[in-house]
């Protein structure tokens, strides 16, 4: 099937194997994962030196808790809808819409549990339906009808609410002792293997989405739509079906991220559940080095970026930073890492230190 | 004579990184003349009008505009001078109303506020010019495109312009919004303005321009009056043939031929690998039948414009026809898709190849795996080792300079991004395989090592579509020529009339 006679002189041969090595170090090196890690020290550093409680980690019942736990425990949301962020973003589109979903998620949730008997084994499949929906809506928007991904999930982001508004009747709904339910309440507040089991449900996700993009060619193909539409789907991508793909996967994230959200608060919140999630995603996503305009992407690096903000909140929180002003620091750290990974930027910087360097 | 030069450019030197854009290009224009600028890619017509306009600035040589010597740096300063410029796309302002289009950026003001009233009137008075009557309230989407264009002009003249320069204005209009734009220019030319015509439609070039200059690579070949220059000879001068090159060079591949002629004969009673009936797409090509038969490579020659993208666009499915039948393997095929296509054993390399080609982020492994990727299912991916082994073994066939597998294609050279994109195709191993403009932008060794491929693949039984404004190289490489003149097939060469003279003459040949 390969073997084709074609004109073939033995040219000046090449050792690929030897330069790819040194190219992907290189490649580890240079560009992506770096900087979030370097600024994810900073910030651990810092919290090393002025708050050395942060590392504290004590065991209580045969779990662990302190600072760090935290972290990842109310860093699981961000970091699930990251995941599916990426692969939007890396496409070239993005999700605004995944803060309505997980309201909808959570409010669909907590109608099954309160208004039915049929409890856990009903929540899941509906769950997945939701996501389905939604991702189905904002991909077919933006494969066939052309919309700009930004304004296709801003109509599921302000309708998305709206739904599940209607859902719970515009109230909060409240998972209480009568609906209680042992499965649900374990999603946001148990513990498995000593650890928070939102911990294991980002990790799995993260370690599955990862193999599953990297083992099939699922990950190129998303690569290649992103970074040049039209000419994969001259190659004979179905560019379409991916783009619609991304979108269900980001939306399966965030319908896990809101079932997380009412279980740790027990109830159904549809005012605030997810508020800002989607932006929180996004941040991640651009710190760990994906670009907005699609292409290459690294769901570690998200991970990464999740975390990073994450414990940026946290140590805000610990040091009495009220909860309202704390984005402003926020922001300062993401705009510091994005400005960090800017090539442009570290030129002017290494020609204002006279370094004269070309690159 | 001399005092009525109004433009003249002397030895104009202008190089980038890799290419000698223009090396010595002269250019002179009279005040009342339509002249036209001719020349096939890479030329310089479009590298000589931004130096002109002040896109680029020159290396070297004179520049001179009523006798005065002149520098443009940026299109505004030129504007100043009085060359204006309309290009291709009209680059207006949809949503504007006419009159503000034509004020934009140059507003009169009164005490610090925009003179609404002294804005319509300067746009009535120069649309007046043009002897054009509409409306300078309505925004500027409500009219066609031919009105649009035709604003942009009237913007461009506002400007007490000496020269104006048109960059391909007919290629979006129909045959009547031609008439009109050419009423436009005639009024124009009356009034003393002198207009540059860059246009591939050889009729309307003869039918509107008084004189022509043809440059070709980058260099003056001559300047001609209209009426004393026959087609073929200006097909000649912008392809850089003598007539005695072209007999020359027929004795030579005559025999060639004469045998391959005979060879496909013998075959013709089988079925064809693609065929098309009528095929069209409106604006883009008129309807052609084209056959193509197992090892056969079939050229599509023509000038920039004439239609052979097109129809290598539509025979790959990226564009979808307005009517007309396409069969291959003599199944009768609808709902053409790249994706139908590659199913059916056909691959395309675009002349565009950054857009429609090659994905510059990704590697030479990714890029040349890509289509065998995309057409298995998702859960058979190829695994790592023969991912590498194809990429190394296509690395190695087809010579492409690289440093590793995982280089990204963007860094690679024109020649080896070609090359990349190819052994994408090859991997496929295709029936048929379109090439269009696959010699473009690569040196001569890239170019030599490209048709000796397609003889190659010939000699294997594939059948290859080869598009190529190089009549030599359409005339070595295939057996069967299908010439095209504005956007129409006008004939087939093949056999002992295979020869460069035979293709220029039908390219020449004025409408039946």
């Amino acid at each position: 099937m390969t073997d084709h006679s074609v004109p073939s002189t033995t040219a000046e041969a090449i050792q690929p194997s030897e330069a790819s090595n040194r190219i992907s170090v290189i490649r580890l090196m240079g560009s992506r994962l770096v900087w979030p890690l370097v600024s994810l020290a900073v910030v651990l550093v810092f919290n090393a030196i002025f708050i050395p409680s942060f590392f504290a980690v004590e065991v209580r019942d045969g779990a662990f808790y302190g600072s760090l736990i935290d972290v990842l425990n109310r860093g699981s949301i961000g970091i699930i809808l990251a995941m599916g962020m990426t692969l939007v973003i890396a496409t070239g589109g993005v999700d605004l819409s995944v803060g309505s979903v997980m309201a909808i998620s959570g409010a669909v949730a907590a109608l099954i549990l309160t208004e039915t008997q049929l409890g856990m084994w009903a929540v899941l499949p509906c769950a997945l339906l939701v996501a389905v929906l939604a991702g189905a809506m904002n991909g077919v928007l933006v494969a066939y009808l052309k919309i700009q991904p930004i304004i296709a999930t801003l109509i599921l982001m302000v309708s998305g609410r709206g739904i599940a508004k209607f859902i719970t009747g515009e109230k909060i709904i409240t998972i209480g002792d009568d609906s209680y339910n042992y499965f649900f309440d374990f999603i946001g507040k148990g513990h498995l293997f000593g650890l928070p089991f939102t911990v294991t449900i980002f990790l799995s996700l993260f370690v599955v989405t990862g193999l599953f993009v990297r083992m099939t060619s699922l990950g190129l193909f998303i690569e290649s739509v992103g970074a040049n539409e039209t000419a994969s789907r001259a190659s004979g991508i179905a560019d379409k079906w991916i783009k619609i793909a991304v979108y269900i996967f980001a939306a399966f994230c965030a319908v896990i991220a809101g079932l997380i959200d009412s279980s740790n608060i027990n109830a159904a919140d549809t005012m605030n559940a997810g508020v800002f999630t989607e932006l929180d995603a996004i941040f991640a996503v651009v710190v760990g080095g994906t670009a907005l305009t699609g292409g290459r992407f690294s769901l570690t690096g998200s991970l990464i970026g999740a975390v990073l903000l994450q414990t940026l909140m946290t140590t805000l929180y610990t040091y009495g930073v009220p909860s309202d002003v704390a984005p402003v620091p926020k922001a300062i750290v993401i705009v510091a890492v994005c400005l960090l990974q800017s090539q442009v930027f570290r030129t002017h910087v290494r020609r204002l230190f006279g370094k004269g360097a070309k690159r | 004579m001399a005092e009525s030069e109004l433009l003249e450019i002397r030895d104009l030197r202008k190089g980038f990184p890799g290419v000698q854009a223009l090396a010595g290009a002269d250019f002179r224009v009279r005040r009342g003349e339509v002249h036209a600028l001719m020349g096939e890619n890479g030329a310089g017509k479009s590298t000589l009008i931004k130096v002109l306009t002040g896109v680029h600035e020159r290396d070297g040589g004179e520049v001179r505009l009523d006798g005065k010597s002149i520098h443009p740096r940026a299109p505004v300063q030129a504007e100043a001078l009085g060359i204006s410029t309309v290009f291709q796309e009209v680059n207006l302002i949809p949503n504007l109303t006419v009159a503000e289009n034509i004020a934009l950026g140059r507003q009169p003001r009164r005490f610090g506020l925009v003179d609404w009233r002294a804005v319509r009137r300067s746009a009535r008075t120069a649309i007046e010019r043009l002897g054009l009557s509409l409306d300078v309230n309505r925004e500027l989407c409500s009219y066609s495109v031919a009105t649009q264009q035709m604003i942009a002009i009237a913007r461009a003249i506002d400007l007490d312009a000496k020269l104006l320069i048109l960059d391909e204005p007919t290629s979006s209009l129909d045959e009547k919004e031609v008439e009109e734009l050419f009423a436009v220019m005639d009024r124009l030319r009356n009034q003393g303005l002198g207009i540059v015509f860059v246009s591939h439609f050889l009729d309307q070039v003869y039918q509107i321009c008084d004189r022509i200059t043809v440059l070709r690579g980058g260099q003056h070949v001559g300047e001609y009056v209209t009426s004393e220059l026959p087609r073929i000879e200006l097909i000649a001068k912008m392809l850089g043939k003598e007539a005695s090159d072209v007999e020359s060079m027929e004795a030579a591949t005559a025999a060639a031929h004469h045998q391959d002629a005979a060879a496909i004969s013998n075959e013709s009673d089988e079925q064809p690998v693609l065929q098309t009936k009528q095929y069209t797409r409106r604006g883009a090509i008129q309807p052609f039948d084209l056959t193509v038969r197992k090892g056969e490579v079939v050229g599509l020659a023509g000038l920039l414009g004439s239609g052979r993208t097109e129809i290598a666009r539509l025979l790959f499915g990226l564009d979808s026809p307005t009517d007309g039948t396409l069969t291959v393997d003599g199944v009768e095929r609808s709902g053409w898709t790249p994706r139908r296509a590659i199913d059916s054993g056909i691959a395309f390399c675009p002349e565009d190849r950054k857009v429609n080609g090659v994905i510059a982020e990704l590697s030479v492994r990714e890029n040349i795996v890509l289509a065998m990727q995309a057409s298995r299912s998702l859960l058979r991916t190829l695994p790592m080792k023969k991912q590498l082994a194809l990429a190394r073994h296509y690395i190695d066939a087809l010579q492409i300079k690289t440093p590793s597998t995982e280089t990204a294609v963007g860094t690679l050279s024109g020649g080896n991004q070609q090359k990349v994109l190819l052994a994408r195709w090859l991997v496929m191993n295709p029936k048929l395989i379109i090439l269009d403009e696959p010699t473009r932008g690569i040196d001569v060794g890239a170019k030599a090592e490209i048709e000796s491929l397609v003889a190659s693949l010939r000699r294997d039984g594939m059948s290859v579509v080869f598009v190529s404004s190089e009549l030599d190289e359409v005339v070595r490489a295939c057996q069967l020529v299908v010439v095209l003149r504005d956007q129409k097939v006008v004939g087939e060469v093949s056999g002992d009339d295979l020869q460069e003279h035979r293709i220029m003459e039908m390219i020449a040949s004025s409408h039946d």
